[in-house]
């Protein structure tokens, strides 16, 4: 779908993090967790390629004045990085964006009274907060989340509220364990048996980590990746990762926008890359 | 008054002057929750070879000033998947789908041309030349005349659809280029395919595409193809379709006075997915307000 969307809302959460909320329509309610969104950062050439965020919460604001139909509304949480992100934080309540979405598949809920064990690094967060919100319906939900400051750590508060039991580590111990979230993830499989499943978003070592966690424990694991992007929608193919089997003589490329972002980590190459 | 907006490539006729480029559109199914594809003069599927391709690793893709940078390595799913997966969709649409394809020797691009030209679904071929020649140490087929008309005539003999050819714009003389492959029995030109780029990163000291260098699209490129199209137009007699740089309506309208008869629409669909569409519409609208009653009236009308 493609739509315009009126920002209602743009703010600096922790230094250099903002959460953006948008005007939606009704059809971006049944976004599924993991999913995308493209974002053109505005009319003009400059920047020119669409920039993808994850659908960090949708939901309906009922309007001030009574009557009107609930707003349905989209929020993305975003990390300034460069000139696209450096642009979308100067805008303000009523400008209006390009959208496309959602995009892309979500994670797999898995079954219910599982143990689910979200784990975020930094940005990397923004897709579970509605995947959190999905699991604390009938899971109980550990989220592991880590950065290299306590800044880098986003929106532990508003999982809290989910009624999610969260774990921090900082790599400079300004929150949470000293150290990489990694190991307390594997503190709490250690501590269960290996019990349950892992969801995890953020950058591509963190990932690699997870997935070797998983892996070695026989722990279902999912993943959301990212990939440069132009199209969002298959066309392009210039977002790609390489599946398990992948290797020169036997290529075997999957489209990050379309056959992800979300991955069964044991599907995906970690070796090398 | 609606003008007329219809126009001719080949034996091709289409409903107006806006298709979609190779490589930037799919196989057209993509797309088709965005754009109405029947708004639209043809869509050109995703560069076919013989056997699946994988293409490079990654990154593959790099934005830079009004452009972008691709070396995805012209990753296809080869024409049996084609034939396969991809042309029942064709025929579900009223819209003609041009066959976009390559080979690395003049066999290969005679025989996908044959296999294309047996497949009704598929209304013209489209010759991408910028490929490597293994057989003769690498060079593309496009920047050398002798070698592009080989392929060309390979390929003409092969088929009885519209044959449109590609040139690549990565060569001194893009007139001798076009002249080979008009000679060699083109029914129509494509001008341009990406510019051969190059992005670094400063920090790391590294390329920043896997491939090192990759193709230039874009705005960015649009004052060098729209040259390219006037020059080419000149010089010869079979339709030009004029590629590079379209975001808009004016922008094509632009190159149909340099001489196109008609335009494709690439990295604007990424942009904006319904682009293609959107174009047609605007250029129908600006030829209203000015009571220009047939669009073919603009062909080459560059004046002075
Ligand atoms: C599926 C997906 C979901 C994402 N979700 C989020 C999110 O929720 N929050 C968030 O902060 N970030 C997210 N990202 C990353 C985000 O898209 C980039 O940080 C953003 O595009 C940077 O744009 P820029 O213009 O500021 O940076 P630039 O100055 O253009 O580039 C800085 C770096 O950003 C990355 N980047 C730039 N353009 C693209 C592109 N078109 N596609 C992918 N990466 C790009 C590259 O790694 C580049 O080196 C996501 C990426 C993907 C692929
Ligand atoms: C990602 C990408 C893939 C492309 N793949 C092909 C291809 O397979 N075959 C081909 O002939 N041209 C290919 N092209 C070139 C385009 O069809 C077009 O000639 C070029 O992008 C210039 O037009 P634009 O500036 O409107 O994008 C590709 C371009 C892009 C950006
Ligand atoms: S972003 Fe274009 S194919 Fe994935």
């Amino acid at each position: 779908m493609q739509f315009k969307a009126m920002i209602l809302d743009n703010a600096e959460v922790s230094p250099g993090y903002w959460r953006m909320r948008m005007t939606a329509p009704a059809e971006m309610l049944e976004a599924k967790p993991g999913q995308f969104v493209m974002v053109r950062v505005n009319p003009s050439i400059d920047p020119l390629i669409r920039r993808p965020f994850g659908v960090f919460d949708v939901g309906t604001l009922q309007p001030a004045f009574t009557g009107a139909a609930p707003q349905p509304y989209l929020e993305i949480l975003y990390r300034v990085v460069g000139k696209g992100t450096g642009m979308l934080s100067t805008l303000h309540a009523n400008d209006i964006l390009d959208i496309l979405g959602p995009l892309g598949t979500g994670f797999e809920n898995g079954p219910a009274g599982e143990e689910k064990l979200i784990v975020g690094g930094g940005v990397g967060l923004a897709p579970l907060y509605l995947l959190a919100k999905e699991l604390v319906k009938d899971s109980p939900v550990r989220l592991f989340a880590g950065g290299r400051t306590k800044d880098d750590v986003l929106c532990i508060t508003e999982f809290e509220r989910l009624g999610v039991e969260c774990y921090t580590a900082t790599e400079d111990g300004s929150l949470g364990e000293c150290g990489l979230v990694t190991k307390v993830l594997e503190q709490r499989l250690d501590a269960t048996g290996n019990k349950g499943q892992i969801f995890a978003c953020g950058p591509h070592g963190m990932l690699k980590a997870v997935a070797g966690i998983g892996a070695k424990r026989s722990v279902k694991t999912q993943v959301s990746l990212e990939g440069y992007m132009a199209c969002g929608m298959g066309a392009c193919l210039g977002c790609v990762c390489q599946g398990t089997e992948h290797s020169a003589e036997n290529p075997d490329y999957r489209c990050v926008c379309t056959e992800g972002p979300v991955f069964e980590a044991a599907e995906l190459k970690w070796e090398g890359n | 008054m609606k003008p007329a907006m219809s126009v001719e490539i080949g034996s091709l006729k289409l409903r107006n002057p806006v298709m979609t480029a190779s490589g930037t559109f799919g196989y057209g199914e993509e797309f088709s929750q965005y754009v109405d594809l029947e708004k639209i003069g043809a869509f050109v599927t995703k560069g076919l070879s013989l056997k699946p391709r994988a293409g490079n690793p990654t990154p593959r893709i790099v934005e830079t000033p009004g452009g972008m940078l691709n070396a995805i390595g012209l990753q296809n799913v080869g024409i049996d998947a084609f034939i396969q997966k991809k042309v029942p969709f064709l025929r579900s649409v009223n819209t003609p789908a041009i066959a976009n394809f390559f080979g690395y020797t003049p066999d290969e691009y005679a025989e996908l041309a044959s296999r294309l030209d047996a497949i009704p679904e598929v209304a013209a071929l489209e010759v991408n030349i910028s490929c490597p020649n293994v057989k003769q140490g690498g060079i593309v087929f496009g920047t050398d005349p002798n070698c592009a008309a080989s392929v060309v005539a390979a390929c003409r003999a092969a088929t009885k659809k519209t044959l449109i050819v590609k040139l690549s714009p990565n060569v001194t003389d893009i007139v001798e280029m076009a002249q080979a492959c008009e000679a060699a029995g083109a029914d129509a030109l494509s001008v341009i395919n990406t510019l051969t780029g190059m992005a670094i990163d400063l920090e790391r000291r590294r390329p920043v595409l896997a491939n090192i260098t990759g193709g230039l699209s874009g705005p960015a490129i649009k004052p060098i193809a729209l040259r390219m199209v006037w020059q080419v137009a000149k010089a010869v007699k079979v339709p030009v379709i004029g590629i590079g740089g379209i975001m808009s309506a004016t922008d094509a309208l632009e190159f149909m006075l340099a001489g196109a008869t008609a335009v494709q629409v690439g990295t604007a669909s990424f942009v904006n997915p319904a682009a293609a569409q959107e174009i047609a519409e605007g250029m129908e609208a600006w030829l209203a307000e000015r009571n220009v009653a047939d669009i073919k009236s603009l062909i080459g009308a560059l004046e002075g």
